[in-house]
């Protein structure tokens, strides 16, 4: 990913083509070239395969991508909860400075919880069943307060309860985890991540499983604790308007690559990747001619074990017949979108062979006059 | 045509006892006294959250589940309570999409056996064979006609979701009641399969009850839509009524809480507190009122009736309807008055 | 290249030329779960050593009139002149030679190598029909209770309870004799058919329930799944719900369980001839040979060692062959 790569043509030679935001030089969480594999019975899956992105406090990157993009894998990389017997982990992931690759399990163990800590997508099976919700958010702090005593412990849950907005803090401390509303259950986890007030929050699809009031709801809340705690936050979701909703920056992932990244307004304003162009143009919308066919992408995601050679979105991608087009046999590489000097497109990559001009045209003739993405 | 609805619901009930032992401890009441029509070719799209009742409403539509209460009529046939075989003629007019792609389908059958399923079942012998029927079938969905012989597990999600799609075709009915199509399915996934049905519903006439969660996806399918809030119906009305000119103040908040590519930064104002109550024991009065910004001593006491507002075709439930005219997409979100009743989620 | 109108056949090539690079490498014909458990049993090496020793075993069963035609000994017939003066045979380890592999019987001189082998014949017949007839009656009562529930559910579960809660040793131990008596009177020769009989009976009154509870779980859960919902909204009527749709999807834990059923019925018929209600000592079977042996354990070990080798590999090999069958059909391990 950091080769130097010759830049395409109508680019000059000038521009980094390494690419280095301004925000990865002082970022709480730095991850460089990433690759996560599996060893499975039917061979190996290259689940994540050279990502890098970085997060400064106080600000929320979105990965978005379909199943089997590698989007949760690399949470889960980042917070040591892969299954070190059959994965291997290769690059970087700097957690507040510290080097997690390699780290003892003891060690990952530690930070985990107190300087990253994650929401699940299903609160119910994140939740044990058999102890109340106040006293698992208490354990949670108390493992890296052991000095806390129980009270301080309990005043400190209800305290974090009643920040998340659950009612009677105090009475819902004894509750058990089924006595709690789908909603309320997100509330629980959420204030479970933020009892030790972690500098880093990862959260997987943390509102999937909710309904769109509940899921509004968390949206503002997550954000108003982010503004809160200064935390940086990883979301994780196949919802490009969640993302577009609270998020700063985002990567799109597809087949455990990285195919575009950038700001939130450069990625779902002016998307610079196919596939980026088809998750935004077949997701219906709320404006626009509802009678209009969506626009989706052909065929179907790529198994892990077997990706397509060369960019592995080539199989679904519209344009990868064209004369002279590389996508079949080469990987492209994650580059700087926008041609020389155009104002705005600083910091946004793109992964794909066609160049900066034809994408601008062929984003104008198909995607925009479709009137879905603007 | 439009004399007879295809499909005439009136104060269709289900409630399901909650027994603890053999002692009956209380009622859910999973639908409470629907009432709606469905013409001939027509798309009508229920939707609402969890808890609303919309798949409850669609199972007892196909007479999976026996209602408690009120009539369903079929092409002019009372079908309430119609037993299997004299359900059976209508079974082939009205058919069933599941919203589990990987549920569905009978993992120990093969595709043919499972797309061919309705039409042994009642013993239907298509000319030219079964064989030949299923594969037709099969290429209308987009899928490859040679995999017959294959098994559910060796397709994807899209695929599978094409597959119970042909077994609801097979028997060429004119209402599919289609339970959450695409919510199982991966985003890029879902609009192909949005696309063959709208295809499917323009080439083959058919009716359809969309149930969904999903307010953007109904909306680029149905002509005409319900919104459900905790077993009613709130509000009904054209595509154009529910989504430009929405009346209910649920409809609104649910509209303004779909987060949107096209808007970026925080979404709509409107934001809701609180979670849907428990359909054990719903609010009297108006089911809404518990976390409805407008909601007065009347709507606690007083049961709003689904009325036809200014003699067009939306219909809602509401005691302080929104202005007709009021249109929710002039400035993204109701600005002002509304503003400054809504009850702000999270208050410090 | 501008969007194409025709989006739906671009759709159905790209689906289909995919499917040519995907599930199509696995082979051009559909594998069925069947034919996927069939090759992960193949794999599995426990599973087939089990499995040839008990093909083995079924085959000595099945040709034991055969090998008694080329062995030349019937099992009935008695070698007194190889017998010392106390009833204990001549020559080393219980007499075996190479006229009589395994040694004669002490007292009565009968060749223990054949009788081993109609042992084993009475033994899997017993064991098989009796797992075939509570795997019938387990399926039929567990499917119809689980899929229709209500008051035949309540009732069926009532039997179930009421048959557990029968001591099958007591009962087993009172019903055998009785019921003997009762056909043959005080004095009459009781014909090996009939106590074989009466053996598969008992077991069948006692055995079905795990099945008829493993059933009626395994249809409770399917029961709400979609594709039976897909079949009731097309008007299918009990018995294709029961037998194309459900039962399809639950034939591995009925197999499963069939194939662990087996051994217990060898070990039981074997326990109940041992104590003597079950066979009679005129028909061949494991429980009877040991039960005899048992006399002569100082003075003859060998005649213990033989049977009682036998019925254990049997036993071990269907145990083991069963759990090779529960891995290779169990889904989870595949995906």
């Amino acid at each position: 990913m950091d080769s130097s790569d010759p830049a395409p043509s109508g680019e000059p030679d000038d521009r980094p083509t390494v690419p280095v935001q301004r925000s990865d030089q002082d970022a709480y969480l730095r991850v460089t070239d990433l690759r996560v594999r599996f060893d499975t019975e039917d061979g190996v899956v290259r689940a994540v395969d050279g990502v890098s992105f970085a997060v400064e406090r106080g600000r929320t990157l979105g990965i978005v991508g379909e199943s089997g993009s590698g989007k949760s894998v690399t949470s889960l990389a980042i917070l040591g909860l892969h299954d070190a017997k059959r994965t291997t982990i290769t690059g970087e992931i700097s957690v507040g400075g510290r080097q997690l690759v390699g780290l003892a399990d003891e060690e990952v163990r530690r930070l985990r919880g107190r300087d990253m800590a994650m929401i699940f997508q299903d609160p119910l099976s994140a939740l044990h069943p058999y102890y109340t919700v106040g006293r698992q958010i208490a354990e949670a702090y108390r493992v890296h307060h052991p000095e806390a005593s129980r009270r301080e412990a309990r005043q400190r849950t209800v305290d974090m309860l009643d920040r998340v907005g659950i009612p009677q803090p105090a009475r819902r401390f004894d509750q058990y985890p089924h006595e709690f509303s789908g909603g309320m259950r997100q509330r629980a986890m959420i204030a479970m991540a933020l009892v030790n007030d972690p500098a880093l929050l990862i959260a997987d699809e943390p509102t999937t499983a909710l309904d769109v009031t509940v899921q509004a709801q968390i949206l503002d809340l997550l954000a108003d604790l982010q503004a809160e705690f200064h935390s940086a936050i990883i979301l994780i979701t196949h919802d490009l308007g969640v993302v577009g909703q609270v998020a700063d920056e985002v990567l799109v992932m597809y087949g455990g690559r990285a195919v575009e990244r950038g700001s939130v307004e450069q990625v779902l304003r002016t998307p610079q990747h196919p596939y980026t162009w088809g998750l935004l143009s077949s997701v219906p919308s709320l404006h626009g001619d509802a009678d209009a066919d969506l626009l989706p992408i052909r065929g179907n995601p790529p198994s892990l074990i077997n990706l397509p050679p060369g960019c592995a979105f080539h199989p679904r991608c519209r344009y990868a017949d064209r004369p002279g087009d590389r996508s079949r046999t080469e990987v492209p590489e994650l580059r700087p979108a926008g041609p020389t000097g155009e104002a705005g497109s600083a910091g946004h990559l793109v992964a794909c062979h066609l160049t900066a001009e034809e994408r601008a045209t062929l984003y104008a003739e198909d995607i925009a006059s479709v009137g879905v993405a603007r | 045509m439009t004399d007879q609805p295809l499909l005439r619901v009136r104060g269709l009930t289900k409630h399901f006892p909650v027994r603890q032992g053999l002692r009956s401890t209380g009622l859910v009441q999973a639908v409470d006294g629907l009432d709606f029509d469905v013409q001939p070719g027509e798309t009508l799209g229920l939707v609402g959250e969890s808890g609303c009742g919309k798949t409850t409403t669609g199972r007892m539509l196909v007479r999976l589940l026996e209602p408690t209460a009120g009539s369903i009529e079929f092409a002019g046939r009372d079908i309430t309570h119609a037993g299997r075989r004299e359900l059976r003629p209508l079974r082939q007019d009205l058919q069933i999409i599941f919203q589990d792609p990987y549920a569905s389908l009978n993992p120990r059958h093969t595709v043919g056996r499972i797309v061919a399923m309705p039409l042994q079942v009642n013993g239907i012998k298509p000319p030219g064979g079964i064989k030949a029927r299923v594969q037709e079938l099969l290429e209308l969905v987009g899928l490859n006609p040679e995999h017959y012989n294959r098994y559910p597990h060796e397709f994807s999600g899209g695929q599978r979701q094409r597959i119970g799609i042909a077994r609801a075709l097979a028997l060429r009915p004119k209402l599919i009641v289609a339970d959450e199509p695409v919510s199982a399915l991966d985003v890029s996934i879902q609009a192909q399969v949005v696309n063959l049905l709208r295809d499917l519903q323009r080439d083959l006439g058919l009716a359809f009850v969309f149930i969904a969660h999903d307010l953007a996806v109904v909306r680029h399918f149905c002509q005409r839509v319900a919104v459900m809030y905790l077993g009613r119906i709130v509000e009904i009305g054209d595509r154009a009524d529910i989504y430009e000119r929405p009346q209910h103040p649920y409809t609104r908040a649910l509209l303004s809480a779909i987060p949107d590519v096209t808007r970026l930064g925080p979404g709509g104002r409107i934001r809701l507190s609180g979670d849907v109550p428990t359909p054990l024991d719903p609010p009297s009065g108006c089911r809404f009122r518990t976390r409805c910004w407008k909601a007065q001593d009347i709507c606690a006491t007083q049961e709003p009736a689904l009325v036809p507002r200014d003699g067009g075709n939306q219909a809602t439930a509401c005691h302080f309807p929104e202005a007709v005219g009021a249109s929710l997409l002039a400035e993204g979100a109701p600005a002002g008055d509304a503003a400054g009743a809504i009850v702000e989620e999270v208050s410090p | 290249m501008s969007l194409s109108p025709v989006e739906g056949v671009a759709l159905a090539e790209i689906e289909s030329s995919a499917d040519a690079g995907g599930p199509a490498v696995k082979g051009v014909v559909g594998r069925s779960p069947g034919q996927l458990a069939w090759l992960r049993l193949r794999r599995d090496r426990t599973a087939m050593v089990s499995g040839v020793l008990l093909i083995f075993f079924m085959v000595l069963g099945l040709a034991a009139p055969l090998i008694e035609m080329v062995y030349g000994i019937g099992p009935r017939e008695q070698f007194q002149n190889l017998l010392d003066g106390f009833g204990m045979p001549l020559g080393y380890a219980g007499g075996v030679t190479g006229e009589h592999w395994f040694g004669l019987e002490p007292g009565l001189g009968r060749d223990i190598f054949i009788r081993l082998i109609y042992g084993l014949r009475t033994s899997l017949f017993i064991a098989f029909a009796a797992a075939l007839i509570t795997a019938t009656i387990g399926v039929v009562l567990g499917a119809l209770a689980g899929y229709l529930g209500g008051w035949l559910d309540a009732v069926i579960n009532w039997i179930t309870d009421l048959t557990l809660a029968m001591p099958f040793l007591i009962i087993a131990l009172a019903l055998t004799p009785t019921i003997t008596l009762r056909f043959y009177g005080e004095r009459g020769q009781v014909s090996s058919a009939f106590g074989v009989g009466v053996l598969i009976g008992v077991f069948a009154i006692f055995g079905w329930t795990s099945t008829a509870r493993l059933v009626r779980g395994q249809v409770i859960a399917l029961r709400e799944r979609e594709f039976v919902e897909a079949a009731k909204a097309s008007g299918a009527g009990l018995g294709h719900m029961l037998f194309r749709q459900l039962l399809p999807n639950i034939w591995a834990p009925i197999l499963v369980s069939f194939s662990l059923a087996v051994p217990q019925f060898i070990t039981s018929e074997a326990a109940l001839s041992f104590i003597g209600v079950g066979l009679s000592d005129e028909t061949p079977s494991f429980g009877r040979m040991i039960y005899r042996s048992l006399d002569f354990l100082q003075t003859d070990p060998a005649y213990v060692f033989f049977p009682g080798i036998t019925i254990f590999a049997l036993v071990f090999a269907f145990n083991l062959f069963g759990d090779a069958l529960r891995d290779a059909l169990d889904p989870k391990s595949s995906r």
